[in-house]
């Protein structure tokens, strides 16, 4: 037996560090410090889902090939398309990334990752406006104001509230768990009454006040010293239920929330009453909190990316963070999802100067959604050619572009048999990267970890360093064939 | 065994005393050497050329997050200048913010072999060090940023230098850094909460620790350390008109440091640092004052930090700065604070002939470098993006070396900084020898890199080979021939490898990375307590925090053997 600490989650974009994985046998026992995804995913990735070996579609019917068949098979797919896509790379490490870009240019593919369907809208809003932001740290020493805007941490990102915001110790500014569960009491002692009259149980007058439908005014304690916890969402989700504040806003009307927040940091007057729903007196009272906090943050989501508005809702929402510092330490950020989807954006970079929908069909790299991101390119049916990798888009695309990916020759790399691998020509098993294979992936603030190889991968199971390696060492051979064809044939 | 001979070159080598003298250079498995097998050895004809060490580069930002950052934001800088794959090279984009691998081919070009990269939140050194893998042709080492880092501010404040010293060769190990790094001291903790520090005086909220006090202690720090390099400083309040007080200041506090003869401190980008006056209208140069006190004393060296009038990227650690030119230009603003250490913020920005700020800030950088008369004090940069992009040097080179070249561009300048500029009273134009100091055999020195910027026997066989007849050319006349000539390199040799000819890629060799191992004595105890104290400073956790071994391509590690 042996226990493993310092573990790097492989979920989500907290990149937990802390994970305590024991290992018998060359099998995941126990986990600890992790959350119930991370549990979830250590003690079962070893699911009868696991692709066991490289599979080949022949007749309509995948079947099991030699690895040096897949690979040549995938390399032709590649070597011969025009206009190949290279999408995923999400969950995957750096490693893997850095082939996947070489790749890319080498086939004169388009380079995409799954940003292109969370938070490219964010990264397009930066390219408009910039981004003030952090590492998580500084938040957690920090922060009296926290924001989580159109999304839920303690569902899809369940740590992020214990480590790095409302519920740490910071050098400035302490935990809120107490407070919180003094609310959690207050709450449970108050249904108890509630439920004691109900049963008439109590002499006192049963509660005749109704709660209004849609909102509370904001209350006191949103103006206390210490941390305060605000939630803006289209509907009370988990996270809203432990806020301070929850505001209710109409859906798809975040953009003009925003812009009213703005005015009123800027001491305009509106002249409405409500703001995409909410009460306009309410939002003066939460701009002064705002204002007068020492260190705000707010924490955006696919609420925001992904409503009305898009990229649109990211510049504003960052231009409202910058109005912000006129008046006090303000910083924003995005939940990244995938535990390395910021890393693919970061590789994509640094090697071609694009984070995501890099274009390398004119032998350069081109960058211009709309037109270069896969789903474009997908939507236009004008690929020939697809390799997805630690991704599930046959799941998540909308069906349009998934009746595009499949109309021509797809290579799917993957560990399980998902969506995609299932619509595949060519699939290739892959080990679990943070569990069977080590490497980097960077933070949802851009923060690099190291990933930890906890157990072996199963017998004759490469990495995706590894078979992207292959492939593209095969796509240059066959293309220097081809050359050398040409050139006799001259 | 192989072997190269470069035949019949005027060789400019300073750090020899060679200058322009007709002779031989001989190179076996990647060093200098007295002498090679005539018949066996590969021959260069150099007869006509001019032959210097490879170009080093004292301060480039071209690796890590923040240059990163810059280059996710900017798609609009990249769409300007794109770079193909060839079958030698890969593809790319390029302009302020080069990819990596344009990084490396554009330095190449220009002859340059070594370079620094001076900012690196240690929180994020591994990214760094990534980059620096993919960036090829050279070789390379970066600097963490430690001046604002909690550790430091708490053990000064104690008054433990020694300790404060340890933990600073811990960072320094952890890291894979090369020197200590210091920006806005003080300034950055502050920013923490949006506040800023104003002069060397002030007093640092919450840690109670003065600007004055961290740059002196980590001056001695770096002195009990044994480090190659001088702390490398970017001054307080850099960039706000009336600077150069705050830039005296700092240079007289650092009086106090005792040294051995060797420089203490590097002061960065001087330029930025230079600014007289009280407000943007009335900004002027200092570089009288500056450039007075500097050849009146010898304890520190310099680099210009030259404007080029272009559209680039500016990116620094100093958060609150970039705050100030976000306020000023209302532009996209990038603010990147980092916990426990640093902070950092980006800005595009163009630098206009006809803006009267901008063209003083372009004079300010001649003026100093040619009004400081030592040449091993004051180097050429431009604090790559900061002040425009590295591939500019040729046209730095040319209004160094020629007075006709800046009086050109003087002349297209705003009528004010016309007016306001010292240039036309300087006659002073830099020999090749002169030009061969501050592009690399000064910059080596400052740096402490033993083989590197000369080509003495056993130096590193970097080379640089351009064409430029000395006998026949005047570069301060025909100053556009020499620049085209520094512009594409006729060979650029790596570690004795042909690496570049006629300005084009010829081989790829990947650099290597340098770093410090510094021994000292505790280090047990250090990491203990660095254990025990770590959950309560970072959101990771210290067995994740270091750069490990692998993430260094090409790891040459230097062992420092400290005296504490």
């Amino acid at each position: 037996m042996s226990v493993i600490n310092a573990v790097t989650c492989p979920i989500c974009g907290c990149l937990c560090d802390d994970i305590e994985v024991t290992v018998v046998n060359n099998e995941v026992v126990k986990v600890k410090n992790g959350c119930a995804v991370c549990e979830a995913k250590y003690m079962g990735y070893k699911s009868e889902h696991r692709i066991r070996q490289p599979l080949i579609r022949k007749d309509g019917k995948l079947v099991p090939v030699s690895m040096n068949e897949a690979v040549h098979k995938a390399a032709e797919i590649l070597a011969n398309a025009n206009y190949p896509i290279l999408y995923g790379w999400s969950s995957t490490n750096c490693e893997a990334q850095r082939v996947g870009v070489e790749l890319a240019e080498e086939v004169g593919g388009v380079l995409d990752n799954t940003a292109v369907v969370c938070h490219g809208p964010s990264l397009m809003g930066t390219q408009e406006v910039g981004i003030p932001t952090s590492t998580l740290g500084q938040i957690r020493h920090r922060a009296d104001v926290i924001i989580y805007w159109g999304c839920d941490p303690w569902s899809a990102h369940p740590r992020h509230l214990e480590r790095y915001t409302i519920f740490t110790e910071g050098r400035f500014e302490d935990s809120e768990w107490k407070s919180y569960l003094n609310k959690v009491k207050a709450a449970a002692g108050k249904k108890k009454l509630l439920s004691a009259q109900r049963a008439g149980l109590s002499k006192k007058a049963p509660a005749t006040v109704a709660e209004s439908v849609v909102f509370n005014k904001p209350p006191e304690t949103l103006q206390k010293e210490g941390r305060k916890l605000i939630v803006i969402d289209v509907r009370k989700s988990m996270t809203a239920e432990m806020a301070d504040y929850f505001i209710q806003v109409e859906p798809n009307k975040d953009y003009e929330l925003m812009q009213a927040l703005r005015a009123l940091v800027k001491d305009e007057e509106l002249d409405v009453d409500q703001v995409a729903g909410v009460p306009v007196e309410y939002l003066k009272e939460v701009v002064e909190t705002l204002v007068n906090c020492k260190f705000g943050v707010i924490f955006f989501g696919m609420g925001l990316t992904q409503s009305a508005g898009k990229f649109r809702n990211i510049e504003v929402a960052i231009s409202l963070t910058r109005d912000l510092n006129m008046r006090t330490k303000f910083l924003i950020m995005p939940m990244r999802g995938h535990f390395n989807v910021a890393g693919a954006n970061i590789v994509f970079a640094w090697q071609s100067g694009y984070a995501f929908g890099v274009d390398f069909s004119l032998g350069y790299p081109r960058y211009n959604p709309g037109e270069t991101t896969s789903m474009d390119v997908l939507l236009r049916g004008e690929s020939d050619a697809a390799l997805v990798i630690a991704s599930d888009p046959g799941a998540t695309f909308p069906k349009r572009a998934v009746q595009s990916l499949v109309k021509n020759p797809l290579i799917v790399i993957d560990p399980h048999m998902n969506a995609t691998a299932m619509l595949g020509d060519v699939v290739f098993p892959s080990a679990f990267v943070g569990i069977e294979v080590e490497g980097t992936a960077y933070r949802m603030d851009n923060v690099p970890l190291p990933l930890k190889k906890v157990v072996e991968p199963p017998e004759g199971i490469l990495s995706d360093e590894e078979l992207l390696k292959k492939i593209l060492e095969e796509v240059k051979s066959i293309k220097a064939q081809k050359t050398k064809q040409k050139a006799e044939g001259a | 065994m192989t072997e190269l001979l470069i035949k019949n070159g005027f060789v400019f080598d300073p750090l020899n005393g060679i200058n322009g003298e007709k002779m031989d250079i001989a190179i076996r498995d990647g060093k200098i050497v007295a002498s090679v097998n005539d018949s066996r050895a590969k021959k260069i004809d150099a007869t006509g050329l001019t032959v210097m060490p490879g170009a080093v580069d004292i301060h480039t930002h071209i690796a890590g997050g923040e240059v990163n950052t810059g280059r996710m934001i900017r798609p609009e800088d990249h769409v300007k200048d794109v770079v193909r794959k060839t079958a030698l090279t890969r593809s790319g984009t390029g302009y302020s913010i080069p990819s990596t691998f344009v990084t490396g081919y554009r330095y190449s070009k220009m002859g340059y072999t070594t370079v620094m990269n001076p900012s690196m939140a240690p929180l994020g050194a591994k990214h760094t060090h990534e980059e620096l893998n993919d960036i090829p042709l050279l070789d390379k080492a970066t600097f963490p940023l430690i001046g604002d880092w909690w550790f430091v501010l708490e053990y000064l404040q104690k008054g433990d230098l020694e300790g404060c010293a340890r933990h600073v060769a811990w960072m320094m190990e952890t890291t894979k850094g090369y020197a200590i790094k210091i920006v806005n001291p003080g300034g950055l903790e502050s920013w923490g909460f949006g506040r800023n520090v104003h002069s060397i005086d002030d007093v640092v909220p919450n840690f109670g620790i003065t600007p004055r006090e961290i740059i002196c202690g980590l001056a001695k720090v770096n002195t009990m350390l044994n480090l190659p390099h001088s702390i490398h400083l970017h001054t307080n309040n850099l960039g706000i008109p009336g600077n150069y007080v705050t830039t005296l200041e700092t240079m007289k506090a650092l009086e106090s440091v005792p040294t051995d003869g060797k420089p203490i401190c590097h002061i960065t980008h001087l330029q930025f640092s230079s600014f007289a006056g009280d407000n943007w209208g009335n900004m002027k140069s200092a570089a009288e004052e500056i450039s007075k006190y500097i050849n009146n004393h010898s304890h520190m060296t310099f680099d210009m930090g030259q404007v080029i009038f272009t559209d680039t990227t500016t990116m620094t650690a100093d958060g609150p700065f970039e705050y100030t030119l976000y306020q000023l230009s209302g532009h996209k603003w990038v603010n990147s604070d980092v916990e426990t250490e640093t902070s950092g913020g980006i800005i595009p920005m163009r630098y206009k002939r006809k803006s009267a700020v901008n063209a003083t800030q372009w004079s300010i950088g001649l003026e100093l470098a040619l009004l400081i008369e030592d040449p091993w004090k004051m180097f050429m940069t431009t604090d790559h993006p900061n002040a425009g992009p590295f591939f500019a040097y040729p046209k730095i080179i040319a209004w160094l070396t020629s007075k006709k070249a800046r009086m050109a561009t003087l002349a297209k300048c705003h009528k004010k900084a016309q007016k306001k500029s010292l240039l036309p009273s300087i006659k002073r134009e830099l020999s090749l020898y002169e030009l061969a100091i501050v592009t690399r055999a000064g910059q080596a020195r400052a740096l402490g890199l033993k083989g590197k910027g000369h080509l003495g026997v056993g130096a590193d066989a970097d080379v640089a080979i351009y064409n430029i007849n000395p006998e026949t050319l005047d570069i301060a006349v025909k100053y556009k021939t020499a620049r085209k000539a520094f512009d594409s390199a006729a060979y650029t040799i790596k570690d004795g490898v042909v690496v570049v000819k006629d300005g084009e890629v010829v081989q790829n060799v990947d650099g290597r990375t340098m770093w410090l191992d510094i021994k000292t004595a505790e280090q047990i105890k250090v990491d203990e307590e660095m254990k025990r104290k770590f959950k309560q400073y970072w959101t990771v956790e210290y067995e994740n925090y270091p750069v490990f071994d692998h993430y260094l391509k090409v790891p040459e590690a230097i062992t420092v053997k400290a005296s504490v």
